[in-house]
């Protein structure tokens, strides 16, 4: 049993790689920029789904304010941007501080000057943020629940705060990526998006090393440990709290990457990232792929995300009772998911259900015993 | 107090709002003993546990371990300095296998950075073979924790606590639910374990206490009744009103 389960466990990867190797080669010629371009984006939200997969499939941390660090990752790189990209505008500054007669660069902006210094704050600013919340949090032993609630609340005093700074990082309008330049070329172009695809297949593969190098081993057995029963760890002698910081602050690191792909992809950056629906859609994508698989998370993110724009081109509106029916439907009928439905040999027994496949062994240690025992 | 003592506790109170879990409990363990705790329903056995390992603080009173207060630490920091806790119903690790769980025990230190950094010793594989025929469970090193019987289980847990190497056992009723056979194992193998640990033992199976052939305290309403051998304390009248019940009442 265990042993087929392996088995079976590597044809899936080693599909699953074939079908990803060949998809990214294939995709910049195959499919139309505009198609490319989703894509592109939908792989970088497989990169926040990996943060959910590790802290609420591995860890049982059920965050509902991923949405923070994606922001926070989207907004390192936009300011980078906007800056490197303000030279023609009234005293170098980016345009838009012109409308709220800002005249001077808040104090903030300064290091975003610095590609460096970009580089990396859209994974450290985020993961140093995510840091501090959890272990805020995780020291006070606030678990379950309430959690998921102070997580929620969070994301709502980030939203509302970056809704109404307009002076500082122009509020509600979000800063614009698609018109700024990067290296002499515009953001927005055909060449560049090609380029963020080819970037951002890369460090949907990285990541995704990343996170199975994080859970391997005896690091990720205690994650475990303290989804199924954290008094016990305690009692063991470990300290659950610096384990879940250090775990919730590498969810963070990778929700800023996440946004960070996302935002020059979709063009902007905006307090919308830090909505509740969205961050509960992060959830739901880890939740349909399979929690505790991070396969599972990168698969959900990108498929419900394209069945997204697929069934929202053709039934405008439908698609909200779609994801909500889809979620609801895993809930009751596929706890684990439908790769953990898959791995749990869901398909060979669903089959058996309706006499089409012959029904294994149950008990093969017994006949076993029975040659043995007439032997003697 | 003396200092062959390993364990003292010293006029411990809980209070839960007003009910005393434990009223002035004292109690000393020597170094390399076996004890057997015993006491009705609501004596307080578990709190007592509670008390030792940090999960619950004192309301007053001392806890001293090998000469340092335990009052106020935190429950890994008890554990780290080597108090060992078995639950009652077996508290293991279900989706992890059998040598997973013991590698959470027997690993060292319990950092982060040991943990993703370094594969795991030698001489811990080593250990996490020995432990496993000890309990014999040689066979099931890659089954999931989950997928063994009631037995098994509770003799996992007896093999992760060992792997602790803790100075101190707590043992919470570790024949609960098992065979007349194990529960005989399990007593030979908790005799074995003191002499170089020292082992609290919970239980109300009166056979299995006898079989530890160990010294007894005998707890009621959250403090010491009598302490001593099988013998005395079954021939001492407060345990007997306490455990029979006295006619007249």
């Amino acid at each position: 049993m265990s042993l087929s389960k392996i088995k079976f466990d590597k044809k899936i990867v080693l599909s699953f790689w074939i079908i990803l190797i060949a998809l990214i080669i294939a995709a910049p010629t195959l499919l139309p920029v505009f198609r490319l371009n989703l894509l592109g984006r939908y792989l970088s939200l497989s990169i926040v789904a990996l943060g959910v997969d590790l802290i609420w499939g591995y860890t049982g941390l059920l965050s509902l304010g991923q949405g923070i660090f994606f922001a926070l990752g989207g907004y390192c790189a936009a300011m980078y941007l906007q800056i490197t990209s303000s030279s023609e505008f009234p005293n170098n500054i980016p345009e838009f501080f012109a409308l709220y007669g800002v005249e001077k660069l808040p104090f903030f902006w300064e290091p975003f000057r610095s590609p460096v210094f970009t580089f990396f704050a859209i994974w450290i600013i985020p993961a140093l943020v995510a840091g501090l919340i959890g272990f805020l949090v995780f020291r006070n032993r606030i678990k379950g629940v309430y959690f998921s609630i102070l997580t929620q609340a969070s994301l709502l005093v980030f939203f509302n705060f970056f809704n109404g700074q307009q002076k500082l990082i122009n509020g509600t309008n979000g800063l614009k990526t698609d018109v700024t330049q990067l290296f002499g070329q515009m953001v927005g172009s055909e060449s560049m998006q090609r380029i963020f695809f080819w970037i951002t297949a890369i460090l949907v593969i990285a990541a995704w090393f990343f996170a199975k190098w994080v859970v391997k081993g005896r690091f990720g057995n205690i994650l475990i440990g303290i989804r199924d029963d954290e008094p016990r760890v305690r009692f063991t002698g470990y300290n659950p709290v610096i384990f879940k910081t250090i775990i919730f602050s590498i969810a963070g690191g990778l929700a800023g990457i996440s946004g960070a792909l996302y935002t020059v992809q979709s063009g902007i950056v905006s307090p919308q990232f830090m909505t509740v629906p969205f961050s509960i859609e992060m959830v739901i994508w880890v939740a349909v792929g399979g929690r505790g698989t991070l396969l599972g998370a990168i698969l959900g993110a990108v498929f419900i995300n394209y069945a997204k724009s697929l069934v929202s081109e053709a039934l405008p509106a439908s698609w909200m009772f779609i994801q909500g029916g889809l979620f609801i439907l895993v809930v009751t009928a596929l706890p684990e998911g439908v790769l953990g439905w898959i791995q749990g040999d869901g398909p060979r027994n669903l089959l058996q259900r309706f006499g089409l496949k012959r029904k294994i062994e149950t008990y093969p240690s017994l006949e076993i015993n029975n040659k043995e025992g007439n032997n003697e | 107090m003396n200092n062959r003592d390993l364990l003292n506790l010293i006029d411990i109170t809980v209070s839960f709002e007003g009910f005393l879990a434990l009223n002035k409990l004292n109690l000393n363990l020597k170094k390399g003993e076996l004890r057997a705790v015993i006491g009705p329903n609501g004596a307080g056995k578990t709190t007592f546990l509670d008390v030792i390992t940090g999960k619950v603080k004192p309301t007053k009173g001392e806890v001293i371990f090998k000469g340092k207060s335990l009052v106020g630490r935190k429950e890994h920091k008890i554990a780290r300095l080597g108090v060992g806790r078995k639950f009652q119903s077996p508290r293991i690790f279900e989706n992890l296998t059998v040598k997973e769980n013991l590698e959470i025990s027997v690993t060292t230190p319990k950092s982060p950075l040991n943990l993703i950094n370094k594969s795991i010793k030698d001489e811990q594989l080593n250990e996490i073979d020995r432990l496993m025929k000890i309990v014999n469970l040689a066979q099931k090193v890659d089954s999931k924790a989950g997928s063994l019987s009631h037995g098994q289980k509770q003799w996992l847990e007896i093999a992760m606590l060992v792997g602790q190497k803790p100075d101190l056992m707590l043992v919470d009723e570790p024949v609960a639910g098992l065979t007349d056979e194990e529960t005989d194992l399990t007593a030979d193998l908790l005799k074995s374990l003191s002499g170089e640990n020292t082992v609290v033992v919970i239980d109300h199976d009166m056979e299995f206490i006898r079989r530890l052939d160990s010294n007894v305290s005998v707890l009621n309403q959250g403090t010491v009744l009598c302490e001593g051998t099988m013998e005395t304390i079954q021939k001492d009248k407060k345990v007997i009103d306490v455990y029979l019940g006295r006619p007249e009442d």
